[in-house]
């Protein structure tokens, strides 16, 4: 399964950034076979609706679930209208890098967002 | 003249400031008043109009028609907002990121997007018993966006024929007093928009010459001139005088910190009521507007 995971640097080894739509990096990786690649989000500068465009971004790469630490409204429905799994980052474990979710991942120890996880921001 | 009372921080004494000043007016010309605050207006509160008029104000959102659509994107793409997303072969609108300036609609290949009015709040016009003509503007619960109902005020009432004849029928000298939201945002900026001067309530605490601080570099990049009145004048130590002579911003006005005026202000009553004393200062400063503005 082809995941992406929101991340403050650009390689797996680099620190996860819990913000969904404000996260400077997603690292998209093939949870089979562990090949990754790091994109930019294009979201990063976006005044208003990041959490939307980074998860048409997101589904446009081909990513079929997410890692991230909150999901606001917007971007949870445009991630479940686009059919991408979300899950959550345990949370109280600050210091965690991207090939620790990826691990996670592969334990089948993510939790599933049920739902937006805060009411969102409003930019401009 | 347009006058607008500004303050950056909120509860600073903007409304008891801008409702003086429409009382004193109106003692000798054709006062109106917009209150801008529209997610709080309260200058009603002082002012006691007997509503008489409105409107609902709508901003256009976009509206897909799924038959015609082929989710080509480039509605999403156009939109520098994110408020269309499309993604599994169906557009999603999100309407509170649209800002309803219809490029979706214009670029849609296949002229499948259209736009419909969404109602964001309403418009609300009255006298008040001394002859001021009070309008505000009450966003709506949950919008998040004042803008649209701040635009909507500025041109109320909407123009037709009638409305003409009667700018033209004001009595002159013709003054506009707009009571401007807290902070130095994107409002506060459009309620300065089209003003000749500016009043800037401010309280001698760290919080308040913060707050000016910050609304002063939007009114000097406006260009505008402004005058500052100090409220409650003794409740802190905050080095005001000193912020003002080094931007060359007059202080016109001092009013005192009094547990009475407190207290009757908390009762509604308006600071002339509670206070007629003020009276010739409050003169004084609507004077020097009117002097010293050009073109006035």
């Amino acid at each position: 399964m082809k995941l992406a995971i929101s991340m403050a640097g650009d390689t797996l080894e680099a620190a996860f950034d819990a913000r969904f739509g404000r996260a400077p990096f997603f690292v998209l990786v093939d949870s089979e076979s562990g090949e990754w690649t790091c994109l930019p989000n294009p979201a990063l500068e976006a005044d208003g609706g990041a959490g939307v465009r980074a998860a048409q971004f997101l589904a446009s790469q081909g990513a079929q679930a997410v890692v991230s630490g909150a999901y606001g409204p917007k971007a949870w429905t445009t991630l479940h209208a686009a059919g991408l799994r979300t899950l959550l980052a345990p949370e109280g474990q600050d210091a965690l890098i991207g090939r620790q979710l990826l691990d996670q991942f592969r334990a089948g120890a993510l939790r599933a967002a049920e739902a937006a996880s805060h009411d969102g921001h409003h930019g401009g | 003249m347009r006058v607008v009372v500004a303050s950056g921080k909120g509860g600073t004494g903007k409304t008891t400031l801008a409702t003086a000043l429409a009382q004193v007016a109106a003692e000798t010309q054709a006062v109106r008043v917009l209150d801008c605050d529209v997610e709080a207006p309260n200058a009603a509160l002082f002012l006691h109009p007997q509503w008489s008029s409105g409107a609902e104000v709508t901003r256009p959102v976009p509206r897909v028609d799924a038959e015609r659509c082929t989710a080509c994107g480039r509605c999403a793409e156009v939109c520098r907002f994110n408020a269309l997303a499309v993604v599994g072969g169906a557009v999603l609108v999100f309407d509170d990121l649209c800002h309803g300036c219809g490029r979706c609609t214009w670029i849609c290949p296949e002229q499948a997007i259209h736009e419909e009015p969404l109602t964001v709040g309403r418009i609300e016009a009255g006298w008040t018993p001394e002859g001021i003509d009070l309008a505000q503007g009450l966003l709506r619960i949950g919008q998040p966006m004042g803008l649209p109902v701040l635009r909507a005020l500025k041109h109320w009432p909407p123009t037709t024929e009638s409305a003409s004849v009667s700018v033209s029928a004001r009595p002159s000298p013709w003054i506009e007093i707009r009571d401007a939201p807290p902070g130095a945002s994107c409002p506060v900026v459009e309620t300065l928009r089209g003003a000749d001067a500016v009043i800037l309530v401010t309280e001698p605490t760290a919080f308040g010459l913060h707050d000016l601080r910050q609304v002063v570099g939007i009114v000097q990049e406006l260009g505008l001139p402004a005058w500052v009145v100090i409220n409650r004048d003794g409740i802190g130590q905050a080095p005001i005088d000193a912020y003002c002579a080094e931007q060359g911003l007059p202080i016109a006005l001092r009013l005192p910190l009094e547990r009475r005026l407190a207290e009757a202000l908390a009762r509604g009553q308006s600071l002339l009521a509670a206070a007629p004393e003020y009276r010739p200062a409050i003169r004084h400063l609507l004077e020097r507007l009117r002097c010293e503005v050009s073109g006035a």
